[in-house]
């Protein structure tokens, strides 16, 4: 008996041993402070493999051989393979996901990553430093970039990133359902419709549309602008009229008739391709998105430039965009900010090309904005909107 | 002579270190991790820094009360629905199951060969606005003509019920399978109805069950956000859907860190308060 523990003695000594041993592990697992990043590489050699990190449902697609020919046709022309992998599904995950290893300055092998400007997290990257430089002198197409894209304010003069493709944010509506839904204050404020509408819930995007509304410019958000602007849509959830805030997942409900109308992304509503389902820019305006290209820290900058320069030369890009009905081939269907890209487009699919939502119109173009970069980051409004969007 | 007899002390502790190792390493470890970070202060983009900021615990219980409430509120509910449902369905299949006992059994774990997020989506179908249920509902006035059952908490706790089912179910099926059907003859032949027989006998011992799935079932569901994500609405979130938007949304590691530990503690006191009022001996079943 004397050997022999009983159960709580084991138990006992098991729990001191494990605050013993927890004390080290718990000194030795925490570091605050952000170390520099890791170094870059800015040889002139290109690598054997670019790795590169996209949104789901972003590439151009041969429906038969289920490859993407335009990396196909990258390697044949540069010997560079794409390891191509769709991971990013909301820039505040993937964020999570790479901030770990960014942090303590490890490389995260990824040489090209998309993140979305209307979020702050691609604001964020350039700040930490977490980005490379682009080597401008291997992208000589940068010409090609569509005059409007070319100085955002989180990157002025596009030292470190490029944009992907672009979409806009407006309202959706079911005509099975309701009227057409075309301005921001028949949305939250129309009886018909409560309970049955969403709400994006990325700040961004929900705060631009109803600054537009307001009369105030959401490019520069005051405490005034941005007040007036939550005070609104505040009211709508108290009065019940918002149903959910979402994220795209507002698209199956607006197809089944549990939504009437949906504050959502174009390339969604183009995808889902239901002709009940209408879209439209706000008669006050609406949000222009951009995801955009970058090098993170420890990338190859030089290959992933090559590779920035190759999709925009227009032929590649309207290729990619358009697809080419006759090889089989789905494009991307966004906005490319490619000059140039919509001639060829024309040339592959003219029922893409001609589409408003794809190839919006330089009138749909003037009534879309982009949000204030220097509000997504300011914490008082991040906390303020969680609190509202988690109830 | 050999190794084991003569380090016999040693022996437990062997057996033990797998075990522990692995619950330190993956457990104590990072809670002990998530402890210090809760006690931090600054924000994502200046870095943050230890020092002792108790009052992110205060902060997150006040600004956060209403979700906390919630959740243990809609956790309660829940399990108490998950077990009026489940004990009939157990007790009829460990006493009347028959040789069909493993087909009904199959029955019931089946759904959860599905994914969580499937099957809480699949409610999401069922509770449509224009579904079947919620017509049926309406045409029975129990629904106003303009009313739904997605985004409210009928929903959610619906969900909730419905997904942790099984860990209710189970265990409850095992204590009942234990019992000796003589000892129910014994309380019928000594005068007692079916009725008696049921609340002093059969209940009584199936009490090891009845904790165990109680408890497999709230913890989980108190922490659940998935279920008021997908069928609440802004007002049915729980405090689950405001941790994972401070840690991956706000990144506001601190405070998330300190609302977990608060969730925890006030997981710990209700189970504690649970084991004093029906005795920890339940659980494992040594009061037989």
């Amino acid at each position: 008996m004397t050997n022999q523990l009983t159960r709580r003695q084991l138990l006992e000594r098991g729990a001191a041993g494990g605050a013993v041993l927890t004390l080290p592990g718990l000194l030795a697992a925490c570091g605050g402070t952000s170390k520099a990043g890791a170094g870059s590489t800015t040889s002139h050699q290109l690598a054997k493999t670019l790795n590169f990190s996209n949104w789901t449902l972003y590439m151009d697609t041969n429906n038969k051989t289920h490859t993407n020919p335009s990396l196909v046709a990258f390697k044949k022309q540069t010997g560079v393979g794409v390891s191509y992998v769709e991971d990013i599904n909301d820039n505040a995950s993937f964020f999570g996901k790479i901030q770990g290893p960014l942090s303590r300055g490890q490389s995260i092998h990824r040489d090209i990553i998309v993140l979305t400007d209307n979020d702050r997290y691609l604001g964020l990257m350039l700040k930490k430093g977490w980005a490379e430089k682009l080597d401008k002198s291997a992208i000589p197409n940068m010409k090609n970039l569509v005059a409007v894209q070319r100085h955002p304010n989180f990157d002025p003069n596009r030292d470190y990133t490029l944009p992907w493709q672009s979409g806009m944010t407006g309202i959706a509506y079911n005509d099975t359902l309701t009227d057409p839904v075309l301005s921001l204050s028949d949305l939250l404020e129309n009886p018909k419709l409560k309970g049955k509408i969403t709400v994006l819930n990325s700040m961004g995007d929900a705060m631009t549309i109803v600054m537009l509304a307001n009369g105030d410019d959401p490019a520069k958000v005051t405490d005034k602008s941005w007040n007036d602007a939550f005070n609104r849509i505040k009211k709508a959830v108290d009065n019940k009229q918002i149903r959910q805030f979402t994220g795209n997942d507002y698209a199956p409900p607006l197809a089944k008739g549990d939504l009437a109308a949906a504050m959502s992304w174009s390339g969604d509503i183009a995808q889902i391709g239901n002709k009940h389902i209408h879209w439209n820019v706000p008669k006050d305006g609406g949000a222009l998105w951009t995801d955009n290209m970058l090098i993170p820290k420890g990338g190859n900058v030089y290959t992933a430039s090559v590779y920035m320069n190759y999709v925009y030369d227009p032929k590649v890009q309207g290729l990619m965009e358009a697809g080419d009905p006759k090889r089989n081939i789905t494009g991307i269907y966004y906005i490319p900010p490619v000059m140039g890209a919509k001639a060829w487009a024309l040339k592959y699919n003219p029922s893409v090309a001609n589409n408003p939502l794809i190839f919006p119109n330089a009138e749909t173009l003037a009534k879309v904005h982009i949000f204030d970069n220097a509000a997504l980051n300011n914490q008082k409004y991040l906390t303020q909107w969680q609190n509202l969007i988690s109830g | 002579m050999n190794l084991f007899h003569r380090h016999r002390g040693l022996t437990p502790y062997l057996l033990l270190a797998p075990g522990t190792l692995f619950l330190m390493a993956f457990f104590v470890v990072p809670l002990g991790f998530l402890a210090y970070q809760s006690l931090e202060s600054g924000n994502f983009d200046v870095g943050f820094a230890f020092t002792w900021a108790w009052g992110n615990y205060w902060t997150a219980l006040h600004d956060y009360r209403a979700q906390f409430v919630r959740s243990l509120e809609y956790a309660g509910i829940a399990t108490l629905l998950a077990l009026v449902f489940s004990y009939p369905v157990a007790y009829w299949i460990a006493f009347r199951g028959g040789r069909w006992k493993n087909l009904l059994l199959l029955f019931i774990v089946a759904p959860f060969f599905v994914t969580y997020l499937i099957r809480t989506l699949a409610w999401e179908t069922i509770l449509a606005d224009h579904g079947f249920v919620v017509n049926t509902l309406q045409s029975l006035h129990v629904l106003g003509s303009g009313g739904r059952l997605l985004a409210t908490s009928t929903a959610v706790v619906a969900g909730i019920t419905y997904n942790f089912l099984p860990f209710m179910a189970l265990p409850l099926y095992v204590s009942l399978e234990q019992i000796d059907g003589r000892m129910i003859e014994a309380a019928e032949d000594l005068y007692a109805s079916k009725w008696d027989a049921f609340w002093r006998v059969t209940f009584p011992l199936s009490l090891p069950g009845v904790v165990a799935g109680t408890l497999l079932t709230f913890i989980p569901a108190a922490g659940d956000f998935i279920n008021a994500q997908l069928l609440g609405s802004t007002q049915n979130h729980m405090i689950g859907n405001v941790i994972q938007s401070k840690f991956l949304e706000q990144t506001e590691y601190p405070s998330a860190a300190a609302m977990s530990f608060i969730l925890m503690a006030a997981i710990l006191v209700f189970v504690f308060l649970y084991a004093r009022l029906v005795g920890t001996e339940q659980l494992t079943g040594t009061a037989v």
